[in-house]
Order: C-alpha cells, then sequence, then structure tokens
C-alpha cells in the first residue's frame, strides 16, 4: 500500500480540527466582499455588519453579551491580552497586587506570559499543585488567596487540559475568587464544543477561545472579558474591539467562526456522547492489549475526544513515527523546540517520571472521526508499541 | 528499501536523500539535534546544530516529498563526543569529533534505532563510495578528492556498512551544488560546514580553556631548556607552528613546531622540523571495514581530516597496529587516527598512541 492510496487517520483534532464546510463557505463569501469594518461608507458598513452579526452569534453560543467578545489573532493572543490586561489593569488600581496564582499544566501561551510578567515586571508567581489525575484543587486554590486576599493580581485556569483533557474546577475557583473579588481568567480552548460552557455562568472575568479549534478558520480567536472587567491594552493602534485590541477586523474570519462556533455548541452534547463511546473503545481497546500502556488523567470526568496513554519502555517520538507511516496522525502531546520534544511539563506536574512522560500518545478525536479510525489505531497499536520498544529509549544504554 | 536519511540541513545530505528517493527507496529524513543549546542564528562558522539548520532540514524534506523527524541525540552526542574531545585534549591527545560521532553516534545510535524502528538503511551525504563485492561492501574514497570523507569513516566496520548509503561518493561537489539547484533545494547556495560543529564561534582553543580552565605551564625545547610559557596545554596541538608566542627566536632562526604534550607536568616541547619527523608509531582499537588483517601490509595511510597519502608498512597484531613509514613524516598526534587505505579502499583504522621520531630527542 502507498501513501496515495491510504486513508489518513487523523486524531489529533485538539491539534486542530477541520475546518466546516459551512464555515468554510461562509468565510470564502465574505473574502470575494471588499471592506473595512471601521470605514464609514456602505462597503465598510457592510464589513462591520457581518463582524458585528458574528460577534452576536458567538456571544449567543458562548453565554456571552456580544460586547463582551474581543476579537484577537487566536488563542495565544486572548491569553496573552488576558494576562497582560489583567496585570497592567489591576496594578494600577493597586500596587500590592502582585501575585499571580496558576498550574503547572496551563498551555504555554499562559504559562510563558505569566512566567515573563515575573522576570520583567515582577510578578510573583505562585504555582497551584495538581493531583495526579491532573486536577487543580479549589481548597488549594481558596488557601492561596486567603493566605493575603489584597495581594492577589488574578487566578488563571484552564477549563480542560490540552494534554491530559482533565476537566478543571472552573466555576469553583471562580465562586472562591468572587468572595474576595479577584479576577479569574479560563483558556477554554479545548472545552467549546465538547463541554457545555457558558461564560456567565462560569463567573470567570475572561475566557480564551480559539476558531480553529472547534472548525472555525485559524488565525482567529476571541478574549470573553466580563463587560466590568478592566483590561490594559497590549496592542495599540486604531481603537478597534473597545480599545482593548488595535488591528484590522477579519470580517470572513469572524463569520466562518461565528458558523463553526454555533455549530460546535449546537451540537456539543450529541458529540459528546459520540465522542465519549469512541474514545472509550479506544482507550479500553489498547489498554486491554498493550502491556504497560496507561491512561493518564481522570478516567471520565475528561474531554471526550481526548485518549492520552502513557507506554512503558518506549519513546513516544518512535510511536509517533510508526503510526504516522501507517497513516495515523497522533500527537506525543509535547512541547516542542525546534521540532526537538520536551517531556511534558503538564506529566510532569502530574507526577510522572521523565521516562513515562516521554513514553506518551494523545489521541484527540473530533467531528470527523469515526469507528474505523478507532479500528485502524486498535489494529496497528500492538506491532507499533513493540517495534518501538526494540528502538528503546534514547539517551539510554550509551556506549552499548 | 525502507531508508532513514540524515539531514543536517546542508546541501549535500540534502541531495543525498533526494537521490535515494528518486531511485525509489521509501525514504524518512530525519535532523539530528546534537546541541544541548541550539543556536537560534547562525553564529560565525557554520554548524550543523542551529534552529535555522533544522529548519533548511525540513524545507529541504518537503520539497524532496518525505516524511521529516528531528531526533534529539544532544545527551548521546555530549556523552560520546563532545566530553571525549574535551577529555582527550586534557590527556594531551588531538581528537577527531567528527569520526567519533560517525563511529558513536550517527552508524551507532542513530543506525540502531533505524534498524530496530524498521529502516534498512541510514544515507548521509558523505563524500565516499561503497562498492558492493562478492565478499562483502567496501568503503573507498569519494571521486571528489577535495571533499573526499572516507578517512572519517574509516571507523565503520563491515556491519555499519552493510546498513549505509553514500550516494554522493560519485560526485564531485560542484555538480552537487548544481543538482540542488536543479532540484529545487534552497540550500544549494548555502555555504559548507568546517569547523567542530559544537564549537560554534570555531575558537577551540577558548571552548577548551573554557572547558578545563587554564593551567599554565612551560614550553620547552627537546634539551629541556624553558622558553616560554602557556595558559594550557590543551590549547597545542602535535606540529602547530603558529601561536606559540616564544620570546626568544631558535638559535638557527628557523620556526619550531610543537613535538609534544605533556599534560601531566604541564609542558609542551617544542622543536624544529627536522626533530618532528616520525618514522613509526603505535595505534590501537583499530576498526576493519572487512576482515582484520593478517598479512604485513605495503600500503597507503592518512593520518589527519584531508592529510597527504603516505606510504606505510602496517603490522596488525591483535588489537594494536605498528606503522613504519616508508620516509620520515611529520605531524603525527596521538590521538587522531591512522587510516590505511590499499588504492581507493579504506581498510581501517586505528588511534594513534605513541610515535617514535627519527631524532630521539622527545
Amino acid at each position: 500500500m502507498t501513501a496515495s492510496d491510504r486513508r489518513t487517520v487523523y486524531l489529533d483534532h485538539a491539534a486542530t480540527t477541520p475546518m466546516l464546510p459551512s464555515a468554510i463557505e461562509a468565510m470564502t463569501y465574505h473574502l470575494s466582499r471588499t471592506g473595512n469594518a471601521s470605514s464609514l461608507h456602505g462597503s465598510g458598513r457592510c464589513a462591520r455588519r457581518t463582524v458585528e452579526e458574528s460577534r452576536e452569534s458567538i456571544a449567543a453560543a458562548l453565554g456571552a453579551q456580544p460586547s463582551e467578545i474581543v476579537f484577537t489573532s487566536g488563542g495565544t493572543e486572548a491569553d496573552n491580552l488576558a494576562l497582560k490586561g489583567l496585570w497592567w489593569s489591576r496594578l494600577a488600581a493597586d500596587p500590592r497586587r502582585r501575585r499571580i496564582l496558576l498550574s503547572g499544566i496551563e498551555h504555554h501561551a499562559v504559562l510563558d506570559p505569566a512566567v515573563w510578567l515575573g522576570q520583567h515586571e515582577h510578578a510573583e508567581i505562585e504555582w497551584l499543585p495538581v493531583d495526579e489525575l491532573g486536577r487543580v484543587r479549589p481548597d488549594d486554590v481558596r488557601r492561596a488567596v486567603e493566605r493575603d486576599p489584597e495581594s492577589v493580581s488574578f487566578i488563571t485556569l484552564m477549563m480542560a487540559n490540552n494534554e491530559v483533557g482533565t476537566l478543571q474546577p472552573v466555576a469553583e475557583v471562580a465562586a472562591i475568587a468572587q468572595e474576595y473579588g479577584v479576577p479569574v481568567h479560563t483558556d477554554a480552548v479545548q472545552a467549546i464544543g465538547q463541554v457545555p460552557v457558558d461564560f456567565a455562568e462560569l463567573g470567570v472575568d475572561a475566557m480564551t477561545v480559539s476558531a480553529h479549534k472547534l472548525g472555525g478558520p485559524y488565525g482567529i480567536g476571541a478574549l470573553v472579558v466580563h463587560k466590568e472587567t478592566q483590561l490594559t491594552p497590549i496592542l495599540h493602534g486604531g481603537g478597534q474591539e473597545r480599545d482593548v485590541r488595535s488591528g484590522t477586523l477579519d470580517a470572513p474570519a469572524t463569520a466562518g467562526f461565528a458558523v463553526a462556533a454555533e455549530h460546535a455548541v449546537k451540537h456539543q452534547a450529541d458529540a459528546a456522547s459520540r465522542l465519549t463511546e469512541l474514545r472509550d473503545t479506544l482507550i479500553t481497546g489498547i489498554t486491554g492489549t498493550v502491556e504497560g500502556a496507561l491512561l493518564s488523567g481522570d478516567p471520565t470526568d475528561r474531554l471526550p475526544g481526548n485518549a492520552h496513554l502513557s507506554f512503558s519502555d518506549c519513546e513516544g517520538d518512535s510511536l509517533l513515527l510508526l503510526l504516522d507511516a501507517r497513516g495515523i496522525e497522533v500527537s506525543t502531546g509535547s512541547a516542542c523546540n525546534a521540532g526537538v520534544a520536551e517531556p511534558s511539563h503538564v506529566l510532569l506536574a502530574m507526577g510522572y517520571d521523565d521516562q513515562r512522560a516521554r513514553g506518551s500518545l494523545r489521541f484527540t478525536l473530533g467531528h470527523t472521526s469515526t469507528r474505523a479510525d478507532i479500528d485502524a489505531v486498535l489494529e496497528n497499536i500492538g506491532p507499533v508499541v513493540e517495534r518501538a520498544k526494540s528502538a528503546g529509549l534514547q539517551n539510554v544504554g550509551r556506549n552499548s | 528499501m525502507r531508508v532513514l536519511a540524515a539531514m543536517s540541513g546542508g546541501v549535500d545530505s540534502a541531495v543525498a536523500a533526494a537521490r535515494m528517493a528518486e531511485a525509489g527507496h521509501d525514504v524518512t529524513g530525519v535532523h539530528l539535534a546534537l546541541s544541548r543549546n541550539p543556536q537560534s542564528y547562525r553564529s560565525g562558522a557554520r554548524g550543523c546544530c542551529t534552529i535555522e539548520d533544522s529548519r533548511d532540514a525540513r524545507r529541504a524534506a518537503d520539497v524532496i516529498g518525505i516524511p521529516f523527524y528531528v531526533w534529539d541525540l544532544a545527551e548521546r552526542f555530549h556523552a560520546d563526543v563532545v566530553e571525549d574531545f574535551v577529555s582527550e585534549y586534557a590527556a594531551g591527545r588531538t581528537p577527531n569529533p567528527c569520526l567519533r560521532c560517525n563511529e558513536k553516534v550517527k552508524f551507532s545510535a542513530v543506525l540502531e534505532r533505524a534498524l530496530a524502528l524498521g529502516f534498512d538503511a541510514v544515507a548521509t551525504g558523505h563524500y565516499a563510495q561503497i562498492v558492493d563485492t562478492p565478499e562483502g561492501r567496501e568503503l573507498h574514497r569519494a571521486v571528489d578528492p577535495a571533499k573526499d570523507q572516507s578517512y572519517v569513516l574509516g571507523v565503520l566496520t563491515q556491519q555499519q556498512l552493510a546498513h549505509a548509503f553514500f550516494p554522493l561518493g560519485d560526485t564531485v561537489k560542484t555538480e552537487v551544488r548544481e543538482e540542488a539547484e536543479r532540484r529545487g533545494l534552497s540550500v544549494a547556495a548555502k555555504p559548507d560546514s568546517h569547523d567542530i560543529c559544537f564549537i560554534a564561534d570555531g575558537n577551540t582553543a577558548g571552548f577548551l580553556s573554557a572547558q578545563l580552565g587554564e593551567a599554565p605551564g612551560d614550553i620547552i625545547d627537546a634539551q629541556g631548556n624553558k622558553l616560554g610559557e602557556h595558559q594550557g596545554a590543551h590549547g597545542f596541538t602535535i606540529g602547530q607552528r603558529k601561536g606559540l608566542r616564544i620570546g626568544t627566536p631558535a638559535a638557527d632562526g628557523k620556526p619550531r613546531f610543537v613535538l609534544d604534550i605533556s599534560p601531566v607536568d604541564r609542558t609542551v616541547t617544542v622543536g624544529s622540523r627536522e626533530e618532528l619527523a616520525v618514522a613509526h608509531l603505535t595505534a590501537s582499537k583499530p576498526r576493519w571495514c572487512g576482515p582484520a588483517p593478517t598479512e604485513e601490509l605495503q600500503v597507503k595511510a592518512q593520518l589527519r581530516a584531508h592529510g597527504e597519502e603516505v606510504a606505510v608498512t602496517a603490522q596488525v597484531d591483535g588489537d594494536e597496529v605498528q606503522v613504519t613509514f616508508d620516509q620520515p613524516t611529520s605531524a603525527v598526534a596521538p590521538g587522531q587516527a591512522v587510516v590505511l587505505y590499499d588504492g581507493t579502499r579504506v581498510i581501517g583504522s586505528a588511534t594513534i598512541d605513541t610515535v617514535e621520531r627519527v631524532t630521539a630527542a622527545v
């Protein structure tokens, strides 16, 4: 069988998921039209109408007010805006607010701005512990806040971990924070369309969303910002988006984003039950047949599309290469530097040793996933793990 | 055949991978990340460990149309090549890290992992030729004498050669560049790598000083007279002429060369070109490309990368190789490999341990 006649089994939906045909249609329609949403003439008003209608759809899908949607270039920018914007606005109001509370399992788009604030703005980074399932405990958050509530800048806690899929107690944390008037940001990039997400019900102050993770286009996302929450802008210019985020609005992308967000939320419950069943078939199929394979994260309270497994005595890199050669596309779920895999900071924070962390694979299912995809994995995973084990562990057995 | 193409990001390995794919092999490209702290930007000397090199390799793989991965071998490379390099210099010897990398990393760690993962062979952009014969595979010099790299491959055994491809051995470098251009590989005009890839600025002495610290000692002549001082014996190589910084000129006014490095008493001995001449050397840790020779050999030897061939008589005695030069030769440095050639064929190599000079002064 050659690569050309082989079906690709795409199980990396957490990296990006195929764009919905209806979103492509909406976006391409608007791509053929001209108009800057900030222009005052007819073409400008048309573009503006597209943006505002999209904003309303997205707000409705997320349980927010339209004015609370701030479009960004994606999840990373939204996270940066949330952290830096909250930091500076909170500090301006009260110079004692220097503590940032976060866990070590956050995405790099949250971790790195926090660490940057620590290095450049003298923020005090306080790491919230996580349990072995990769979950932050609300009691730990309460203790950290109560130690000195006046000095907390903000708390950031993701809705669901992007690597191991564990859902986080964001609403509980937001309730605790609210007692002390501390703002909470949540990165909900992985959660939308997989679990119910309602911005108002959650009670957070800012929430990050990305379009391409839910069937929309690349290059657009949003920070949902509570109407009473103050953010210091980090991109200055034309004053778009409530003066919080300058830059010409990408009207076609907002249209694609809106169609995808509406669809994802409308079909969330059906998708969740369908993906959960497929996911559990995958998990039990692998752990039941592959010796040394273990599920990471919470067995039930996890993203419906996420199956994260660790394999003993082999490299995730080897597994990925071997599966890729068989047309099965997964992720090692780890951060990359020039393509060099580092052991995952999430797994290390959960107490995994370096070797287990390196021998991990993340399978993520989405709207195009089928039972045939799962069967293809189950058919190949045994021999692939055997072969990867024979290739052994890197940096082990020196001078053999 | 399933072939793993090691792709450094340079023009040679890119064309090598393209040729393997064109020949109908199922080729996968792999960039070996060897540096613990990859340089973000090219800094001075050309290495093979920068993030840009990784990107160049990836782009070449895209153009060729093959899968591409990065393998992190930084720890292994550090342990087997960099640490060996430093400790050899500390012992007053002159190592060849490229040769060590081929022996321990590219055709050991990488080849073993490739075979375990189901590949049949590893292909590289080295300039050397493999000739299949009924008795097995032979390693030969490349047709381009200026680029020939058979010296640094002289450590490969029959077993390693059996799983190696050097697709560029029959081509001269200028043609490889033209071919890269023709194939649309953007690395076609990329400068050749040179120097030592893990010493980005090319300052070997500075690198060694940073690793080993300063260890001042005396520069003496063969009679034991002190001529000057140095900041560390590891900054010197046998045969070195430049940078000795000796205040007083030699009595005969002729240039002086490093004859011997003694790390124990930290002395560096210098002398005339005549004193440098070597009649005989003893080498150990032989690696044979085929069966170990049993007879006395009348062959050619190469004593350093890009060095001239000299005629020798070699006698193998277990793990030791005795090499006698037909004509005295200079600049023979312990730690370097002596690679033996029969015509263009590589017989094998061994690491130089001791030398016997023509003038028995040292």
